[in-house]
């Protein structure tokens, strides 16, 4: 049962609220279907908080504006969908090399090229395994809902100012479209944030700071890239983030983020109800990846069902942890196609018999 | 309750709104409730829709291909969705524009649904306005599937024309006629 006070409201729109919240005052980005909703949004929420709403003339443009803006201090943030999120890597890599914090959100659609406008997964890959040049990773977070979409964003914010580094919501078009009833009234994060003690504002009365990602020097740039792992390492320890939903005796574990999981979930309850033990592993953190979470469920029969929007991709990441391949299923729709519980249910019966 | 709700028709029907007045009824009676539109690429010029699922547990997909309640205010709407409407479930046409003869046609072969029509558009102009059509239709609707309680239909249109207060009037009169006439 819901309670009083929520709001219906878009996954999107949950999203730009969230970041209102967290203090963010410059946005740029490029319409792009499905998320214009959340650009549209800020559009509107930009002008009442007197922060900054840029259309920008591409998304290049839009990932390079952030950067700016982070090099000065703001809480940033660009949305965009899959092919959008293509043409802003170059920009993700450099604010990663700089260290610069920063907030991207990808409402991923049907790929490979422009593909179509329908819900996707496929964008796992690039999120969680660089997708632009060089040695880095991002925090990856993946709600299942508009509650979440409006929560990851709000905290994302803090783990990119606690890094130094960029931070990844990873949703999908039907997260982002649909409506659903959330609580989006959290403390304004804006209102008493001290300045950064490393941004560039003007070295007046101070020794002038350099932010770069050009090292030439012989050894320099390895070790810059020694720190930055350093700095992986760290957030590979303290921001796994995951859900299990009655795991303790299942004998088959689904393994789903976002709109799948929501999807497993429900098939999981349909499979206790026929008195079969099947519980549901969600990562939320696709990047760090809960390896060791998701391995201590393994009690050496038990049987693990990845679901996917895509051709199989997170399915790499459940073989790294749990070794027995044998072990490990997968069921996946690509392209739009969103997995039918009937389906998922039927393979989930065959795999238990 | 597990209702599974496709309202369609022509863009500027107000099938959005339709369908976003019955989800906030559904979330301020207390259920589960997820609303979404169908994508912008089919829009212009053609049929529109939006699905709306209320349950009493959590929902998993927010997509409706195959409604319990199916609302359709246009001609192609009704020959795209009445063949997917779920057995024991409702098919409610608006039939201002489409002969009985294509209703029939539409429906034929359709086992065990319950096939609703009335002229919408042209009770919504009766009152003086065609665009509230959408609202008779919601109103006839719950009448049909006693859903919600009218008080909070009527809460709900308000609420989503808080900054429209010249429209309110006109659409809770259209809800409540709905609700009232004989279906």
């Amino acid at each position: 049962m819901t309670k009083a006070k929520k709001i219906l409201i878009t996954g999107n729109e949950a999203c730009g609220e969230g970041a209102v919240k967290a203090g963010c005052r410059f946005y740029a980005g490029y319409p792009i279907t499905p998320q214009n909703e959340l650009t549209a949004y800020m559009s509107r929420r930009m002008l009442e908080e007197n922060g900054v709403f840029i259309q920008s003339e591409s998304e290049l443009a839009a990932v390079s504006m952030i950067f700016g803006a982070s090099l000065a201090g703001a809480r940033v943030m660009t949305t965009s969908s899959s092919p959008g999120i293509s043409l802003k890597q170059e920009g993700i890599s450099y604010l990663a090399g700089c260290q610069l914090p920063a907030v991207i959100v990808n409402i991923m659609r049907g790929g490979p090229g422009l593909g179509n406008i329908a819900p996707s997964q496929a964008d796992y890959f690039q999120s969680t395994k660089g997708g632009g040049h060089g040695d880095y990773y991002m925090v990856v977070l993946a709600p299942h809902n508009a509650q979440e979409m409006f929560d990851f964003t709000y905290e994302a914010f803090d783990i990119a100012d606690k890094y130094r580094n960029p931070v990844m919501i990873l949703s999908d078009g039907a997260l982002g479209q649909m409506m659903e009833p959330a609580f989006v009234d959290r403390k304004d994060k804006a209102k008493g944030r001290k300045q950064k003690n490393w941004i560039l504002n003007g070295c007046k009365a101070r020794k002038p700071r350099v932010i770069r990602s050009l090292y030439l020097k012989d050894g320099e740039l390895e070790a810059r890239n020694k720190d930055l792992q350093k700095k992986f390492d760290k957030m590979r320890k303290d921001e796994v983030k995951f859900e299990r939903y009655k795991t303790n005796d299942a004998k088959l574990i689904m393994v789903a983020y976002g709109t799948s999981a929501r999807i497993a979930r429900s098939c999981c309850d349909e499979l206790r109800k026929k008195g079969k033990a099947a519980g549901l592993f969600r990562p939320i953190s696709l990047w760090p990846f809960p390896y060791k979470q998701l391995e201590s469920l393994d009690k050496g029969k038990t049987k693990f069902l990845v679901i996917e929007m895509s051709a199989g991709q997170m399915v790499e990441d459940v073989n790294l942890a749990i070794q027995d391949r044998k072990r490990v299923y997968f069921h996946g729709r690509m392209g739009g196609g969103i997995p039918d519980e009937k389906d998922i249910i039927n393979l989930a019966n065959r795999i238990l018999k | 309750m597990k209702e599974e709700i496709l309202c369609a028709g022509y863009g500027g029907q107000g099938i959005m709104v339709m369908g976003r007045v019955l989800a906030y009824a559904a979330m301020n009676s207390g259920y589960h409730v997820t609303w979404m539109p169908s994508y912008g690429a089919e829009v212009r010029g053609g049929t529109a829709h939006s699905m709306v699922r209320v349950h009493s547990n959590s929902i998993a997909s927010p997509a409706v291909r195959y409604p319990t309640s199916c609302i359709v205010m246009n001609k192609p709407s009704l020959l795209k969705f009445s063949k997917r409407v779920k057995s024991h479930g409702l098919l409610l046409i608006d039939s201002s524009k489409i002969s009985d003869g294509e209703i029939k046609q539409a429906v034929v072969g359709l086992n065990n649904i319950c096939v609703k029509k009335a002229p919408f558009t042209e009770i919504a102009m009766s009152l003086g306005e065609k665009k509230v059509a959408n609202m008779v239709t919601v109103g006839a609707f719950n009448k049909v599937k006693k859903l919600f309680s009218i008080k909070e239909l009527i809460k709900a249109v308000s609420f989503i024309l808080r900054d429209k207060d010249e429209l309110i009037t006109i659409n809770e009169k259209a809800i409540l006629h709905g609700y009232n006439m004989e279906i």
